[in-house]
């Protein structure tokens, strides 16, 4: 039988997801097995503070919402960018260390037109 | 722990049934520590507030938490009428499931994780980004306005905070060295107490030299895991409580199970990045006796402690002060700091 070292690795974490994943069916299920279910039309209607719900739930946002992550995206990515640079960070020496301060240094000029063009504010 | 060579299909079943039964042990072991946790969670909170907190279920209310589980399991379990029901219900197994799966590589001890793999603080990195996906779901499936406001409140607010816990893993890993949790660990056997002569001790784990990364960590944990005092996404005089308003029954339970195990995660997180997770504080005799696994659980309650109390003593954030602080203190302080770590092992004195 074939095995690959890396993947032998790594199955245990799928298993680990399935035995999590009967856990939480099984409390899913319990109450719709176990509990008295008597639904009428006030228990299933949206809760609005007393209020029958008006209006479709759904509506217009904020932008600075996808403003906001955008800029996590960015900056999410410069981490996983990181990651393997910290890692092999003394093998790569002074050059790789001054071509990440050249990256991030790009990166700090964005950050500062970010800062100056108020993407960060919440007024 | 597993036998190394897997050749028949005698070999395979063996090692299927003893992951199936280690993962088992550790999920069933997991849950019933967050059962106490969260007792004591409430305990100390009640303490603060000199009220007495859960005393009836058992001694000192020891079993609260499970007459809790008992309660939600026979409660009436409601789906609105407008909620898209596949994705309502899905919401918040999505959250218990992905919380859970992060101590699929947890080392509880030396070596004892399910899955000790070379890139365990990435994988543990991208499952709590994950968790965003459980809220947005619920939040979005109820169709009612408080938890949509809710969710997106939820979902800005964890991914902001998430890019500062980034910056400070990587300023551990630049003094570790290695992407597996259990290396991050075994390199806090040295550092500032053993270069002045001491033996291994609490002094050499990263809360010393990173003394601000594990403060900035700390915060960001908390807003994190939409823990008090950034709990904006629940925020009873607001919103209500957030993506769960429309929430009952177990389905509430797993959401309450995956925020609370998130929470527990990160305090795993904590101790392994900056309390050196299963070392013991002293390594001299008696103290080294004592099993990591014990030891990494009393570091988790020690951190849990002080989430409890950051819970009890401060007051909760306004939302644009939460992503001010986020974005503009956290982001460039955590920049910094990465720049100034790998400043100094490149070119300072050879510190660890």
């Amino acid at each position: 039988m074939p095995q690959s070292t890396l993947l032998m690795d790594y199955l245990p974490i799928a298993i680990f997801l399935g035995v999590a994943g009967v856990i939480g069916m099984a409390l899913m299920v319990a109450p719709f097995l176990l509990a008295v279910r008597n639904p009428d039309s006030e228990k299933v209607s949206a809760y609005e503070c007393g209020f029958n719900a008006f209006d479709d739930a759904r509506m217009k946002f904020d932008v600075r919402f996808y403003l906001v992550s955008i800029l996590f995206i960015i900056f999410d990515l410069e981490v996983a960018f990181l990651f393997p640079w910290a890692v092999a960070f003394k093998s790569v020496g002074a050059f790789g260390f001054w071509s990440m301060m050249t990256f991030l240094g790009v990166l700090t000029v964005g950050f500062a037109y970010e800062w100056r063009k108020g993407a960060l504010d919440w007024d | 722990m597993y036998p190394k060579t897997l050749d028949t299909w005698w070999d395979w079943g063996l090692w299927l049934a003893l992951t199936v039964g280690l993962s088992l042990l550790l999920l069933v072991v997991l849950l019933v520590i967050v059962a106490f946790l969260l007792l004591m969670d409430r305990k100390v909170w009640a303490a603060v507030q000199m009220r007495r907190g859960p005393n009836v279920v058992g001694p000192f209310g020891l079993l609260q938490s499970f007459a809790d589980l008992l309660k939600f399991v026979l409660k009436e379990p409601l789906i609105p009428a407008g909620a898209d029901k596949g994705v309502f219900l899905l919401a918040p197994l999505v959250t218990a499931i992905l919380a859970l799966a992060a101590w699929a590589v947890i080392p509880v001890g030396n070596g004892m994780a399910m899955a000790n793999i070379n890139v365990g603080i990435l994988y543990l990195f991208a499952i709590s980004s994950l968790g965003v996906y459980g809220i947005i779901m619920g939040g979005w499936a109820s169709n009612s306005k408080y938890p949509f406001l809710g969710a997106l409140r939820s979902a800005a607010q964890m991914v902001s905070y998430e890019v500062s816990i980034g910056f400070v893993i990587i300023t551990v890993l630049l003094c570790a060295g290695s992407l597996n949790l259990n290396d991050i660990i075994k390199a806090q056997q040295v550092g500032i107490g053993t270069r002045v002569g001491l033996p291994a001790s609490f002094l050499d784990w990263y809360w010393l030299p990173l003394f601000p990364m594990f403060v900035v960590f700390f915060i960001s944990a908390l807003a994190e895991t939409n823990r008090p005092p950034f709990d904006l996404v629940e925020a009873e005089s607001e919103l209500v409580a957030g993506f769960m308003v429309e929430y009952g029954s177990t389905p509430y339970l797993l959401f309450m199970l995956g925020e609370y195990v998130a929470i527990v995660t990160m305090c795993a997180m904590t101790s392994i990045l900056f309390l050196g997770g299963w070392l013991p504080p002293l390594d001299i005799a008696p103290l080294n006796w004592i099993p990591g696994p014990l030891w990494f659980l009393l570091k988790i309650t020690f951190v849990f402690f002080m989430f409890a109390m950051v819970k009890a003593m401060v007051p909760r954030y306004r939302y644009d002060q939460l992503m001010r602080l986020g974005w503009k203190i956290f982001l460039p302080l955590s920049l910094v700091m990465v720049v100034v770590v790998a400043g100094l092992l490149q070119f300072g004195p050879q510190v660890r």
